[in-house]
Formats: structure tokens, sequence, C-alpha cells
């Protein structure tokens, strides 16, 4: 199974490179390709991957078309992805896994946001920062899932916030799969660049259109420097059919704050990969996830902070509720090398299992080298409380809303998490349609 | 008749708790029920809020004509029994104003009623809170979190003055009270005596019943109520303890 499918994404990617020899990437995806057939598809002898399984997400062909003329999104499909309170937002608008320019609207100005195709970034004036950080996460991330990304670096893009400027409007990255003729292999790539005492607030959404399979394989390196601030939401809400590996590597070259944020509510099997990175002695991140999982759905949320410097501080939280025959997977790692002294690292991962056939696999790591460091990690796995459950129930409220509030209550200090007011009125309204019992 | 309890038993993992009970109440009424630690009290008052684990195994309970065994916890809330806890749960992310809201709400609706919108609901409740002497503050705050002792019974009394029931059980509510919350407790009950409401007060100790003042009191011992009479009643035990009663009983049982 593997091997037919290695060849036939080896004749996609013979065909990509023919088509765009000698443009700057080229090297790259080069070097991705090897590392892609070296590594393979990772499978459970992997430890990272023992819990989630994507090797069958192969066992068909997908669309890896490079012509865009091919799919008809129009901007009436990009308004209805459009999410509710954020008319206003710069919106980069990727079909199939390519950035679209012309569906695409930037409104904060160039002096403070430059939103680029990477491969034009990557020859021109920000060529310099793109060869400097594109493809560092590599260094970490050494298996064939993420290189496969790498081997198709095509139609991504660079963005960019210029030193001193605070992006005044969040920027959304809408990912449509138009799967409506064919199952479609989605590998977007995104480099982004947050210079000196700048902030950013990037969203991510997703929207697959079509009743074939859909599976995105994404790549998002994310550089943070002095001062930065730098916000990270990930939402999560596709159909039964879509399938998702995201890498998220983010790497705080100075001492700056990382905000990040992932829900998780549909979908067929997500892998989500946030790694930090803390490249600066005194940096801060906070990393927050949210899963309800109901039918079949996979999720895998693996977490890393890597403390390289002393005076870190990084706190992540993750709650789950799990339902159905729906699997949750936590695994976060702390790494605190010998040099990080007076680092502060928190972890937690608190699950709720609602019916006996949901798994939920949950491994918090701490791998510490220095002798002076506050730590903490932690997880639970439990039901919801009978006693509370009685309570409001004698008190006339029905066995399902009670549920559904105790529920709420235990997803309320995640979903407070989003700082970007409309986002979190939706990510509610969407948490409360789900547990809602009418 | 409010309320009508028919040779209850009742059993807890296969133990037998409550070995036939009988028990009418009247409206208006306020029925004391005391007795020693493990004499059932608890497992009564549990029993008539249907909490699970809780296994009826004869009798049966009539409650203002309806069935009351039949019925879900939620359907006798909404048929106006309360029960106020002896340990109110906390319960994390939601705020007791939410809970009422969506109590009254529920109970309204069983009851054919338009749900109260958000003023009108904030109208009632602020005539409660008066009522009861609560801080307002504890209302926005979750339910029960960091509550002091006093704090916690306060509340039920409270959500008892929001449901206004017509039979409020209060399952030893002065436990864990000192002197001034007692009295706070207590006036928060008397002030929601109603010639309709019917109160059953499980307790331990005679002072919650001097500031009640029952017109019954009735002593359960081993699973039966052995003795039943006026509050004066309440003023022999706690002169002379529970024993007298057992004598009493012991006493009969060899006559």
């Amino acid at each position: 199974m593997e091997k037919n499918s290695l060849t036939y994404l080896e004749d996609k990617f013979n065909e990509l490179q023919s088509l765009n020899k000698g443009d700057a990437l080229e090297a790259l995806r080069e070097s991705g390709f090897k590392a892609f057939t070296e590594a393979g598809i990772p499978n459970y002898k992997n430890e990272e991957w023992k819990y989630t399984k994507i090797n069958n997400l192969f066992d068909k062909e997908y669309d890896l078309t490079e012509d865009l003329s091919s799919s008809s999104i129009t901007t009436e499909d990009v308004d209805a992805v459009r999410l509710p309170g954020h008319e206003n937002a710069n919106e980069v608008v990727f079909v199939n896994g390519k950035f679209v320019q012309e569906l695409s609207t930037i409104r904060s100005n160039t002096k403070q946001l430059v939103v680029l195709p990477l491969e034009e970034a990557a020859k021109g004036e920000y060529k310099e920062l793109v060869t400097a950080h594109l493809n560092k996460s590599s260094l970490f991330i050494k298996d064939g899932i993420h290189a496969l990304n790498t081997s198709f670096i095509y139609g991504g893009i660079f963005i960019y916030v210029a030193k001193d400027q605070i992006v005044d409007e969040p920027v959304f990255l809408y990912h449509i799969a138009d799967s409506r003729k064919n199952h479609t292999l989605l590998q977007p790539r995104s480099l982004v660049f947050v210079d000196k005492n700048a902030k950013l607030q990037l969203v991510e959404n997703y929207t697959t259109i079509g009743s074939m399979e859909s599976f995105t394989n994404e790549v998002i390196e994310a550089v943070v420097d002095t001062n930065a601030i730098f916000e990270y939401y990930k939402i999560q809400n596709d159909l039964a059919n879509a399938s998702q590996v995201g890498t998220t590597h983010i790497r705080q070259i100075g001492k700056s704050y990382v905000h990040t944020f992932t829900v998780s509510l549909n979908g067929a099997t997500i892998r989500n990969n946030i790694d930090i990175v803390m490249e600066a002695a005194g940096n801060e991140a906070h990393m927050y996830g949210l899963y309800l999982l109901k039918g079949k759905t996979h999720v895998d949320n693996h977490t890393l902070v890597d403390n390289t410097l002393p005076n870190c501080f990084s706190n992540e939280f993750y709650k789950g509720v799990i339902d159905d025959y729906a699997t949750g997977v936590f695994s976060g790692k702390i790494f605190v090398r010998a040099d990080a002294q007076k680092t502060n690292a928190y972890q937690s991962n608190k699950n709720i299992l609602l019916s006996d056939n949901a798994t939920v696999n949950t491994k918090p790591q701490l791998e510490i080298f220095a002798d002076d460091v506050k730590c903490s990690h932690g997880c639970t796995v439990g039901q919801l409380d009978n006693e509370a459950l009685f309570y409001l129930r004698s008190r006339g409220i029905s066995a399902d809303e009670a549920q559904a509030m105790l529920l709420q209550a235990f997803a309320a200090d995640i979903v407070e998490q989003v700082k970007l007011e409309p986002l979190r009125n939706y990510v509610e309204k969407l948490i409360t349609e789900r547990l809602s019992v009418n | 008749m409010l309320l009508s309890i028919k040779n209850i038993h009742a059993s807890v993992e296969g133990k037998q708790i409550l070995k036939g009970i009988n028990l009418d109440i009247r409206p208006g009424e306020i029925h004391a029920i005391m007795g020693p630690n493990g004499s059932g009290k608890s497992t009564l008052a549990s029993v008539l809020a249907g909490r699970e684990d809780y296994e009826v195994t004869e009798g049966s309970v009539d409650f203002d004509g309806k069935d009351l065994l039949s019925l879900s916890p939620e359907d006798r809330a909404r048929e106006g029994l309360f029960l106020a806890f002896q340990y109110p749960v906390e319960i994390p992310g939601v705020s007791t104003t939410n809970f009422m809201k969506a109590a009254l709400n529920e109970k309204r609706k069983y009851n054919g009623q338009e749900p109260l919108d958000a003023v009108s609901f904030l109208k009632v409740m602020k005539e409660k809170v008066e009522l009861v002497e609560i801080n307002r503050s504890l209302l926005s705050r979750s339910i029960n979190e960091g509550f002091s002792g006093g704090e916690k019974k306060r509340n039920e009394i409270f959500q008892m003055a929001m449901l206004e029931p017509k039979l409020a059980v209060l399952d030893e509510t002065d436990s864990g009270l000192d002197i001034d919350a007692l009295r706070i407790v207590a006036n928060g009950v008397n002030k929601l005596r109603t010639p309709e409401r019917g109160v059953i007060v499980i307790t331990h100790y005679q002072r919650l019943l001097e500031y009640l003042q029952p017109d019954f009191v009735h002593v359960l011992v081993d699973g039966r109520i052995v003795k039943s009479g006026t509050k004066d009643l309440a003023l022999e035990l706690e002169e002379k303890g529970y024993d007298f009663i057992k004598d009493e009983i012991n006493l009969t049982a060899t006559v």
C-alpha cells in the first residue's frame, strides 16, 4: 500500500519540479522529498505516532493538481466560510492548499503587514529572512509526513509584520478543500515573521466542500522576535471526511510572548503538532486546547516546549470531552535544557469520557536537564460528577440539560482564552450548539 | 394532604435503612425529624428527592395527588419538592444566577408558563436576595465554589425562595453553622412559611427548632418513626438524649 502511494507521489513530485525548474524553492523541495523517501509515512513503530494512524489515509489517490483553474471556488464560497464578526479581518484564502491571491483581501496597510507568495518572498526583499527561517522545523521534526509537505512547497505564503507594528486586524487563513470531484491532498505552507515590538493575531479555519475526502498536511512556521506578541488560533470544525496533520512550529528568537488556542470539534483524523522553541531567555508562552469529540473523530494534540535558555515561562492547558467512539490523544513534552535555569513550565490535560467506547490516551512528559526549575505536569481522565448532576436535577433541570451545563462549565476556562471577542463568541456558540440538548 | 408517606422501605447497596416509615404532612405544617446518627433521616430526604442508589423496596409516597416515586428528580422539583442539601455541591463554572434562571424557567415550562425574561428574573431575584439576606456577589460566582459553610446553607435557602416549593425538605441545614448563621438561615425559612407550604426539617439538635417552632416532632430510630409529638418532644430529647426513647421502645417490646 505504502509503496504504491510513494510511487504515485513521486510522479507528482517530479511533475512539480519540472514545472518549476529553477525557482527559489526547488532545492528545498528536493531535500524534502529525499527525507520523505527515507522516512516514509510514520506508523505506530514511531513513538510519536503510537496512537494516531495515518498510513490508512494514503490508501487512495489524491488530487494534487497545481492547476487552480480546475477548482471553481468563488468569492461566494469564501463568503460562506467567513467566520462571523470578523468581516474586516485580513483574509488569506487557500484553495486545495494553495494561496489564491484573487480571493484574498489584505486590509491592513503594507507598512504593518506584508503577505506575499512564498516563491516571490524567497527571491525579493525578504530573501534573507526566508532563507534563514524557512524549514527550520525540519531540524526538530524528522518524520516523513512533515518532509512530504516540504517536498511540495509551492503556493505557500510569507507573512511579515514589520518592526514596531501592531497589526490592527487579525489575519485569517481560510483553508478551503474542494472535494466535490476528487479526494484532495492539501499541503499549505506558511512562514510568519513577527518582527521586534510587533503584534500579530493569526487564525486558521478549515472547510471542506464536497463529499470526497480531504487531507490537509500543513506546516506553518512562525518566528517571533524581541518584545513581539504572537497569538495563534486554530478552529477545527470541518466535515467528517476531513483529515489533517497540522504542524505549527513557533520559534521565539527574542524575549517575546506567544499565545496559542486550538479547538477541535469535527473531522476524521486530526493531528496537531504545536512546537514552541524558546531560543531566547525570558520567553513566555501559553498554549490552550479544547476538543469535544463524537462519532469516530480522532484528535491528537502533540505539543512541545523546548526551553534552551534561562527564565522562560510556559503554561499549557488542554481539555477534552470525548463521546461515542471518538478518541482523544494528548502528548505534551517539555524539554528543559541544561542552560535553561529558572524555567517555569506547567502542563495540564483533563478529560471527560461520556461513553464506554470513547478513548483517551494522555501522556504529559517532562525532560529536565537543569537543576533550578519549577515544572509540573498532570492529567486526569474521568466522568461527570454524579453528585453535581443530581444537585442540578434536584432543582428541576433535566438530566441532559444538567450534563450540558456541566460540560459547558468544564470547557469555559479554555474558551475564555480566545482574546478576539467575536471569535470567542463564535467558539462559544459552536460549543453551546454541540452540547445543547435540542 | 400535601405529602403522604406510606410504609416506605428503602435500601442502599442492599442494606435496608428505612423499615416502614409513615408520615402525613398537611399544607402549612412544619415537621421536624430527629434521631441519632444512622437512623435513616438523610436517607428519607434522599428517597423523597429521588437520588439514585436509593432503592425503595416497599411503600408509596403521594405528593399533592402525584405518585412521587414514579417521577424523575427533576420532575419532583418541578412539581414543587425542594431538598436543601446537607452538603451543597460546588460546581465550578456555573453561576448561581444562571443556574436559578435555568431551574426557574424549567419549572415554569413544566407548569405551562412562559419563561421569565431577563428583567423579570432579576426583579424576582432581587426580592429573594433581600428576603433571605444573602450577599448578592455570591450569586454571580460559581455555585458554592469557595463558599463558607454558612454561605452554602444560605444559598440553599435562597434557592428555595426562588423556586417557591410546595414542600421543602431541609436536610441538616443547621449542621456546621455558628449561632449567627443559624439565626439567619432560620429567619429565611420562617419568612418562607406560608399557609400552603409544608416543611420537613431534619436535624440532630433542638437549636434550630427553637427558631422554627415546628408543629410536629418525630423521632426516627433504626428506620422507623418511633415517637411523634409536639415541639416539647424536642426539648425532652435535648434534655434526656435519645437513650430514653430507646429505653421506652425496649420497654414496649418487653411488655
